[in-house]
């Protein structure tokens, strides 16, 4: 039997079960119906003027639009119509309606123990209806779609992007490669003051994410080389990637007075006189150094490709 | 069947207006079709009266305000790394080499009457609906929410918490900008990181090394406006179902027990309030992109790989990660052929992961530590719960150090020590801060929980120090909130004698009902 309970209350006939209750009705002047508010009239009043008030952002933001809009006027005209509307219907909502409290029976969401045994066993007996001496048929099933779980995933995943392979090794400096600017012009060897600094890239790579080299001119005195790269810096030209090795940001701030190389988004320093050594932050290794030469008709270039795997670590790396 | 029940119910009221006929009508309609006639519960769902229930309605209004936002930006936004130059109205970057989505972005800044402000207003709702969805969670777990019954409504807010953050990520990396590119560069990083799959997971996003063959601008688009947006929708769905058949909790109080929930009806209280939150939210969300202006892209400039600005950081959100990534030291693993990362992996994959886990995983830990199985409707005074309020705290205070580690370098420069300095000042307070603040958190809820609570408010006095300098204290007048002017909750009514000329000489047919009903009493104004 449906109860009914929204209807009536004066049909409240024997035919009801007892937990019924009669419904709840309130008189007009029952206290929890009263306005929160102390004092009715003034509380209208002001929520009254922020209806007008909302009223009149509305129409200057209509207007501010009509005139060509500007954004700082458009955000304060409609943000104070909102905020003047918001504030209006939640006062009225909090001090204009019932003051309450009102209350509302909870009943557990537990079930009774009879309706549990009940879903469970519906499970559990149909469930073993269905694989009743059917063994067979169920591991096949499971192996077909077993199989299909596995497919599946070669479009969605494997058709995303290529393979890895040796991608993340190679650079586009190649043995001879020239040095040139983000504008495609050569470098010269006397291009740079001693303390100057600038980015280069591998000829038709300019601008290219990998191949962002950094090209210093240190005096040569205050070298530190490295064992077997003693070749590498002809008149204190020094070049290094400018991928760093911590997050892959490019290394864009150089001190002259420490002639160190800062990564500006986790604060790794490279040590430009010390085959970029790490001196400080997250980087675990130096950048890799770009081996230079100078060529006969004065132009730098590159002696070969990075001996390493530029920009931070990964796996394959070894 | 449907005419004698309009019958019934229009028969039994004495002065039906047009508005009631109307009512009528169309429930009977409805009823007729769908049986909402005995939904009426539904009126008077209870929403408790606490300000910090409204934590988690401000989320859900910013993020309405970020898919009524968002579908105006996407009439414009072009999801295209393609370059193009750019002839705007912007003079600054005119015949510059942009990609199109770039370019778009200027286009809604400067080109579309109202598009900044649009613009500036979904950027501002993202903040504020990741912040919102934050505190929200702060709220549920400093007053015990999560415990049975609603363990999973606790994990499908962690997942909205932490979808919310990754839409964010995405939406602010679309634009292609300087500084969004340089996020993305790191994101790729991390991928990067993952030991055995990670660099086939960074191609396959990215369709090959960074940046890519300018695939994962529309792959972050259609993420961004579609999937993770329905996801968090259907989340929310979720949320909001587990709530109404559980209903809320509510703070203990007068009438308050484990088996009710007091507070205000949604129909029509709840609502008119609720819906004044609805606009102060957009409002204040429309002010803040009109006034303030956020992720100014024409200032950094197109993503070109090789350049970089000072002060790279993300939205609020990630500062606690991309603090962890500048704190942790250089530990790089490397040996068998193969190199794990641990100076990315550590901090960006790990810990985040680690904290998803956790907070998925609270609800559980805290029983099996407390073995409370039972059923939880009261909420706990955090206080009274000392030992999950200090580590609560400590956790708070943990995230906050990292957030604040996140702009280490603009310290340094504040405060001109050197960078140094100020890294290694945060490896230290990254670990002393929770400490101390989860000791002192203890502290302080032990002594406030060892303090007796009255029923009673405190009364004012008046202090007066006589000539002699002796004191004597006498009680003041009454004013408002000295005494409890709260009553004891009753149902809600379904019906309203609002004929006052039959109910206020007290003879009317409603008081007379009144009488029987447990909990209502007829008091004379």
């Amino acid at each position: 039997m449906n109860k009914d309970t929204g209807k009536m209350t004066d049909t409240n006939d024997a035919s009801m079960p007892e937990s019924d209750m009669p419904l709840p009705v309130a008189a007009f002047n029952d206290p929890h119906l009263a306005p929160a508010a102390k004092n009715v009239k003034h509380t209208e009043r002001w929520i009254a003027s922020f209806i007008i008030l909302g009223a009149l952002g509305f129409a200057a933001y209509g207007a501010t639009y009509w005139q060509g809009g500007q954004p700082q006027v458009e955000g304060l005209t409609l943000g104070i119509g909102l905020v003047s509307i918001g504030i209006a219907l939640a006062a009225w909502g909090k001090y204009l309606l019932p003051r309450g409290p009102f209350v509302e029976e909870r009943h557990s969401m537990t079930s009774s123990k009879v309706e549990r045994e009940q879903m469970v066993s519906a499970i559990t007996d149909r469930g073993k209806l269905v694989m009743h001496r059917r063994g067979f048929l169920g591991k096949a099933l499971g192996a077909a779609t077993g199989v299909l779980g596995i497919v599946i995933t070669f479009p969605l995943i494997r058709s995303l992007g290529p393979l890895p392979k040796l991608g993340l090794d190679k650079t586009n400096w190649k043995k001879g490669s020239y040095l040139v600017t983000i504008h495609g012009r050569k470098i010269k060897a006397d291009d740079l003051e001693v303390g100057g600094i600038i980015t280069v890239f591998p000829p038709g790579y300019e601008g290219n994410a990998v191949d962002q080299t950094v090209l210093l001119r240190a005096s040569t005195a205050s070298f530190t080389t490295k064992p077997g790269r003693e070749t590498w810096t002809p008149n204190g030209y020094v070049a290094y990637s400018k991928v760093c090795t911590h997050a892959g940001c490019p290394v864009g701030l150089y001190q002259e007075q420490t002639q160190q190389l800062l990564c500006p988004c986790h604060q790794s320093l490279f040590d430009v006189l010390d085959g970029a050594q790490p001196v400080f932050g997250p980087a675990p290794r130096p950048l890799p150094q770009l081996a230079l030469t100078i060529d006969s008709e004065g132009y730098l270039r590159a002696q070969g490709p990075y001996d390493q795997p530029i920009g931070p670590g990964f796996w394959e790396r070894s | 069947m449907s005419q004698t029940t309009a019958q019934a119910s229009t028969g039994s009221r004495r002065s039906a207006n047009k508005f009631d006929r109307a009512t009528d009508k169309a429930i009977g309609w409805l009823d007729d079709r769908l049986g909402v006639g005995s939904g009426r519960s539904l009126l008077d769902k209870i929403f408790p009266d606490h300000w910090s229930f409204l934590l988690g309605e401000i989320a859900l209004y910013s993020f309405i305000v970020l898919v009524l936002t968002g579908i105006f930006l996407t009439l414009y936004f072009v999801p295209s790394t393609k370059e193009i130059i750019y002839h705007g109205p912007y003079a600054p970057l005119r015949g510059k080499l942009v990609s199109e989505a770039y370019a778009s972005t200027l286009n809604i800044s400067f080109g579309v009457r109202g598009g900044l402000v649009i613009r500036q207003m979904h950027h501002w709702a993202a903040d504020v609906f990741v912040g919102a969805i934050a505190i929200h969670m702060m709220r549920i777990f400093f007053t015990g929410a999560f415990r049975k019954p609603r363990e999973l409504n606790w994990m499908v807010g962690v997942t909205l918490l932490m979808l919310a953050i990754v839409n964010g990520f995405l939406g602010y990396s679309l634009p292609y900008d300087l500084v969004s590119g340089t996020g993305l560069r790191i994101a790729y990083s991390i991928i990067l990181s993952i030991p055995l799959v990670g660099s086939y997971l960074a191609f396959f996003l990215f369709g090959g090394v960074f940046p890519g063959n300018g695939i994962i601008e529309p792959r972050m688009f259609i993420l961004h406006v579609l999937v993770v947006p329905a996801i968090i929708a259907a989340l929310i769905g979720a949320h909001l179902f587990m709530l109404v058949r559980q209903k809320h909790t509510h703070f203990p109080g007068k009438g308050r027990t484990e088996n009710n929930v007091v507070g205000s009806p949604l129909y029509p209280t709840f609502m008119a309030k609720t819906l004044g939150l609805f606009f102060i939210v957009t409002g204040v969300l429309w002010l803040l992109g009109g006034l303030v202006q956020i992720n100014p892209i024409w200032q950094f400039g197109p993503y070109e790989p090789y350049k970089i600005t000072y002060a790279v950081q993300p939205d609020w959100y990630m500062g606690w990660l991309d603090g962890a990534m500048r704190i942790m030291p250089s530990w790089e693993f490397t040996g068998f052929g193969h190199t794990i990362p641990l100076e990315v992996l550590l901090p960006a994959v790990l810990f985040p992961g680690i904290t998803f886990t956790l907070f998925y995983a609270w609800p559980f830990i805290e029983a099996k530590i407390t073995h409370d199985h039972a059923v939880h409707n009261i909420l706990d005074f955090p206080r009274y719960r000392p030992k999950r309020t200090a580590l609560g705290a400590a956790g708070v205070a943990f995230y906050f150090t990292l957030f604040a580690a996140s702009s280490t370098d603009v310290m340094a420069n504040f405060f001109q020590v050197s960078l140094n300095t100020v890294l290694w000042s945060f490896r230290i307070l990254v670990i002393a801060v929770p400490i101390v603040v989860g000791l002192v958190t203890y502290q302080i809820c032990k002594e406030l929980a060892s303090v007796p609570i009255s029923d009673e408010p405190k009364r004012s006095v008046i202090i007066t120090r006589t000539d002699e300098g002796s004191y004597e204290m006498e009680e003041a007048e009454i004013r408002p909130g000295d005494e409890i002017d709260e009553l004891s909750p009753i149902p809600v009514p379904a019906k309203i004698n609002l004929d006052d000329s039959v109910s206020s000489d007290g003879d009317g047919t409603g008081s007379d009902i009144l009488e029987d009903v447990p909990g209502i009493r007829r008091v004379t104004r």
